[in-house]
């Protein structure tokens, strides 16, 4: 009796709850997220080359709800500064690496993006906080359509996904400002530098799931010349005694 | 009542075949790494087991055949159930390190993989408290049993799949427990035993499924639309997958370069372990096809000589191969240790593959690749090796506790004796950054250099890298300039950075894939340099070259860098963190925390428990004196030999089955004898000769093996199995001695220690498998082999006195 009583008190306690309460511990922890993010970027502005974001990329980050990009069991650490699983053997990084490579992208609010693994569609909402149109593409069916449905639900209407096969990228919507490849490749596809704009740039990470290792930045100056950066997004001198 | 010993050694087969198996099972559901982990501590369940029989061990006793039986019964279930309990974790270990749930889970897999071995353990021990007068024949038993195990069970895992062996290797339980009860006449237990082996038999039903971590290979390309397994096939070597995708094709080409894009051409993907993916490429003979192997850095030897004759170690399915072919090589010796692997591309898909396998320019060995380069007695004009398998686990750190024998000071010796004048030794691998994979390669190709005599081992030595991969060249002889231009030329074709060449200008490095700093430049000018001491001393990873006696090349790892490391694991530093390592010293950490808590347990309870205390507490001291030492010393020598030896004999399964086989089977004949000579020698005067004849055996194959085994190492695998099991019989036959001296010491007044000292073994034997390998990464294992002398020595002065006083009844 006492055991159903409490089951009854704790539903009555979550039923009880206003949104508006839910929504403010996020907001919070979405402000604690970007205190982190922007306390990393000045950690590592040696090795990434930027002592602070655009704040067009922090506002985004603060306004998009990572919470609902992630199985509800994981909404309390939602907002941790940590990579988290989002089903189907995929994950969305931690935040630091998200705005780092949304930054690295450096798109203005009229460009045309091109995700290549949708996943959750976190990227894509951060993305489409930015720009004209985001387009993304997802190899795995169930994650696709629960992107679409996400995507629509929150109201993000200037994103479009694709159930397909990114590696040709989406020709019909590009030339790109830039590309942002979440999925793991052993070489940069051609077609999607061939579908980047010139100046524009992609960005892919380098690593396993949880441990992003570093981040390659291709810069297509223009049709002939196309520079490679590869960036270590951690401030970590390997070298010493003035050798490097 | 009568004794057990058959059922002892069925029982003990058991174990030890779960154990092995339970390593596979564990490699291809997790990592390998992991799996090493789990098992370590999970092995603990021989120290609980001791612990839990110094409390209740002679109660259980005086019902010996029925616990004996329920336990032999228990571990047959559990080491059945606990395995698909553990399968059924949500157990993420990639995400160990961000989660403090995994641990939980993971202590729940460490709890529930226990179980087997505590049950197993306790029927050894029981029948040691049980029957004193013979343990030394009960040990020998044990350790024949287990000898028979390991044989059997690699033997399955050649005819069976991994999950299909679980079901015998469980079955060994109930049949124990069935011989148990012919041994002692009590027929209806071993009735009942039969009939709950029927039943649970006839209710496992079909074989169970594995599953595989969502984040491995095979998981992830499985997920793609279109892919379908087609194929699969285990051995020992691993759990081969084949997997094609017509609809969205996989296009592995590591390191491709971004300029002037070719196509890729369809490939079917092989799986090991559920991971590591090699791909058949489809060839119809048609060279444009298969264009893509010129535009990768593994391409760069042909570029600077006209290669003739190739020998390509690690041949996988084949691309290194297509690659020779493409530029035109004559012959092409093809090294591949996965018989099944070759067989694949050979046959099943030798059309799709244009029978490269089957090619007259190729001749295929099987083999391993250090063993073929000791034996081989060809020269070529290139040495390739290309080891781009799975990018994130080699470079996450997942392979740091691999002990690796290709890439030694050693090994690329014996690379560069294979060649002919002026020939060329290729070595692509991943990029990591910060780099460490890399600079290790070039300060072991440094050094290999140094060591045979050359003055200035930069004039012998090209680099060039991509984004991802980096081909490292050691020429036979100086490079020449028309040498130097042709490895520019390739680069700059390419958009791959030269990294270094001699006579190289910092401007002309880092040009196409820009690092914050041109690491690979300034590493490799380090390196050439009069400071490369400091350098490599000062590096933050541990890239000091690796060599035969210290083979971890994946090991980077330094100590006094790790605070600032985990500081920066949640600043976007989780990369810097060297996981396996990482897990290795976890499990060392774990094991020395449990061990202390199931030794000191007793102790407390011994020291409060009326009656139970027998003697000063300075014989306690001395079981703990005797018992550590020894338990720690036996897999000290075990795991060091291995090692040593499965280089000799060149195939690295077989080698362990064979040694570990080895090992097991003369350690029993050692234990045997001490019985033996009861009556004849003195029980002090065997401690000592054992422990001499150990110490002097341990001291000259130090000196002496290199030689001998270099002597032998021409021969053919019988003989070199022989000559193996020649040396390792005199000093197993030692080895088996120390440990049944020890409990029958205890006979009599101390006979309730007997099940402590069990404990003290178990944990001594779990912590030192652990403590082995995290030694010999920082002393090697000579120095492993030295320090088990050590402590064989102190055993015997610890053992010295107790033996004098031990009871004289002779066994029976």
């Amino acid at each position: 009796m006492g055991h159903a009583l409490r089951i009854v008190l704790a539903v009555g306690l979550c039923l009880a709850t206003p949104i508006s309460a839910v929504e403010d511990r996020f907001a919070a922890e979405r402000q604690q997220m970007l205190a982190e993010i922007e306390a990393t970027v000045i950690d590592t502005r040696r090795a990434t080359g930027r002592s602070r974001l655009d704040a067009r990329v922090m506002t985004a980050m603060g306004t998009v709800p990572r919470h609902e990009f992630v199985p509800e069991k994981l909404h309390a650490i939602a907002y941790a500064n940590r990579p988290l699983p989002v089903g189907h053997g995929q994950t969305i990084s931690q935040p630091y690496i998200v705005a780092l490579m949304t930054d690295l992208l450096e798109v203005d609010s009229d460009a045309v993006v091109l995700e290549v693994g949708t996943g959750s569609a976190y990227q894509a909402a951060v993305l489409a906080e930015l720009v004209r149109n985001v387009y993304t593409m997802e190899i795995i069916e169930p994650l696709a359509i629960a992107a679409q449905q996400r995507l629509a639900r929150l109201g993000y209407r200037n994103v479009e996904v694709k159930f397909g096969d990114g590696y040709y990228g989406w020709p019909e919507k590009g030339p790109f400002d830039a590309i942002i490849v979440t999925a793991a490749v052993n070489h940069v596809p051609p077609p999607l530098v061939a579908q980047l704009r010139p100046g524009g740039r992609l960005v892919v990470p380098v690593g396993e799931r949880f441990a992003v290792q570093h981040l390659l930045l291709v810069h297509k100056i223009d049709d002939e010349r196309i520079e490679i950066r590869q960036i270590l997004p951690v401030r970590f001198v390997p070298l010493t005694g003035g050798h490097g | 009542m009568r004794r057990i010993f058959f059922s002892i050694a069925v029982l003990s087969a058991g174990v030890l075949g779960y154990e092995i198996l339970l390593t596979r099972l564990l490699s291809i559901v997790q990592w390998h790494h992991f799996a090493y982990m789990i098992i370590s501590l999970a092995l603990l369940g021989f120290g609980a087991s001791g612990t839990f029989l110094t409390f209740a061990g002679q109660r259980l006793a005086r019902r010996f055949n029925v616990a004996f039986v329920v336990n032999a019964g228990l571990f047959a279930v559990s080491s059945f159930a606990c395995f698909l309990f553990v399968q059924s974790l949500p157990l993420n270990l990639l995400e160990i390190s961000w989660s403090a749930d995994q641990l939980r889970w993971l202590a729940l897999a460490y709890l529930a993989l226990m179980l087997p071995f505590f049950f197993a353990a306790n029927c050894i021990a029981l029948t040691f408290v049980r029957f004193p007068d013979v343990l030394a024949t009960t040990y020998a038993c044990d350790l024949a049993g287990a000898s028979l195990g390991c044989a059997a069970v690699v033997w399955m895992l050649h005819v069976a799949e991994p999950g299909a062996a679980l079901a015998p290797v469980a079955g060994a339980g109930i049949l124990a427990a069935v011989v148990a009860g012919i041994e002692t006449r009590w027929l209806r237990w071993s009735a009942s035993a039969l009939v709950l082996g029927c039943a649970g038999y006839l209710l496992q039903g079909a074989p169970f499924a594995l599953q595989v971590s969502e984040y491995k290979g095979l998981a992830q390309a499985k997920r793609v639309a279109g892919a379908t397994v087609i194929d699969s096939r285990a051995s020992p070597l691993g759990l081969l997958t084949v997997v094609a995708n017509p609809e969205v094709p996989f296009r592995h080409a590591p390191g491709l370069s971004i300029a002037a894009p070719v196509s890729i051409p369809d490939q079917v993907a092989i799986y090991t372990d559920a991971d590591s993916a090699t791909m058949i490429n489809r060839y119809d003979g048609d060279r444009r096809s298969i264009a893509y192997l010129d535009r990768v850095s593994s391409a760069l030897p042909y570029h600077l000589a006209n290669i003739d004759s190739v020998l390509v170690l690690g041949s996988g399915a084949g691309a290194d191969v297509l690659q020779a072919i493409y530029h035109g090589a004559g012959r092409i010796t093809a090294v591949e240790m996965n018989a099944q692997l070759v067989a694949f591309v050979r046959d099943e898909y030798a059309a799709f593959s244009g029978n490269i396998y089957r090619d007259d320019r190729v001749s295929v060995r099987i083999g391993e690749a250090r063993d073929f380069v000791t034996r081989d007695r060809q020269r070529y004009d290139l040495v390739q090796m290309t080891g781009l398998d799975a990018f994130g686990a080699a470079t996450s750190g997942l392979h740091a506790l691999n002990e690796n024998y290709v890439l030694t000071v050693e090994a690329l010796q014996g690379y560069l004796d294979r060649l002919r004048p002026d020939g060329l030794v290729a070595i692509t691998r991943w990029i990591d950054l910060p780099p460490r994979d890399g600079i290790k390669l070039f300060a072991t190709a440094v050094s290999t250099l140094r060591t045979r005599g050359i003055d200035q081992p930069g004039r012998r030595l090209a680099w060039v890298r991509s984004w991802n991969s980096h081909t490292l060249v050691i020429k036979n002889g100086d490079l020449s300039a028309d040498q130097i231009e042709a490895l520019r030329t390739f680069a700059d074709d390419r958009r791959f950075d030269v990294a270094f060449y001699p006579g190289m200008t910092r401007q002309e490095a880092n040009r196409y894939n820009i690092l914050s700093v041109p690491h690979f430049f300034n590493a490799a000018n380090a390196l050439l340099g009069t400071e490369h001491k400091a350098f490599i001393s000062n590096y933050k990873f541990r890239i000091a070259p690796s060599s035969d006696d210290r083979p971890f090349h994946s090991h980077f790892f330094k100590w006094r860098h790790f605070p600032e490391m985990l500081a920066l694991r949640l600043r976007g530093g989780m990369g810097l963190l060297e996981l396996g390592y990482v897990v290795l010293i976890a499990a060392l950490i774990q094991a020395i925390i449990a061990s202390v808590v199931l030794i000191v347990l007793p102790l407390i309870w011994m020291r409060h428990k009326p009656g139970t205390v027998s003697g000063s507490a300075w014989s306690r001291v001395r079981v703990i004196g005797y018992f550590l030492p020894v338990g720690l010393a036996f897999l000290f020598i075990e795991i060091a030999f291995i090692q040593i030896f499965v280089r000799f004999l060149g195939h690295p399964v077989y080698a362990v089955a064979v040694m570990l086989a080895s090992f097991l089977l003369f350690a029993a004949v050692g234990s045997q004898l001490t019985a033996v000579l009861r009556d004849t020698i003195d029980e002090r005067r065997k401690l000592v000769a054992a422990t001499g004849v150990i110490a002097v055996l341990c001291v000259a194959y130090v000196v002496m093996l290199p030689m001998v085994l270099a002597h032998f190492a021409g021969a053919g695998i019988a003989w070199r199995a022989g000559v193996a099991v020649l040396l390792v019989a005199p000093l197993a036959v030692a080895m088996g001695m120390p440990f049944p001296l020890g409990l029958r010491a205890l006979r009599g007044g101390s006979a309730h220690l007997i099940p402590w000292a069990w404990a003290i073994n178990g944990c001594a034997s779990v912590v030192s498998a652990v403590l082995a390998i995290v030694l010999a990464m920082y002393f090697g294992f000579t120095a492993v082999i030295l320090m088990s002398v050590t402590l064989y020595c102190l055993a015997a002065i610890m053992g010295w006195r107790g033996l004098g006083r031990a009871p004289a009844s002779p066994q029976r």
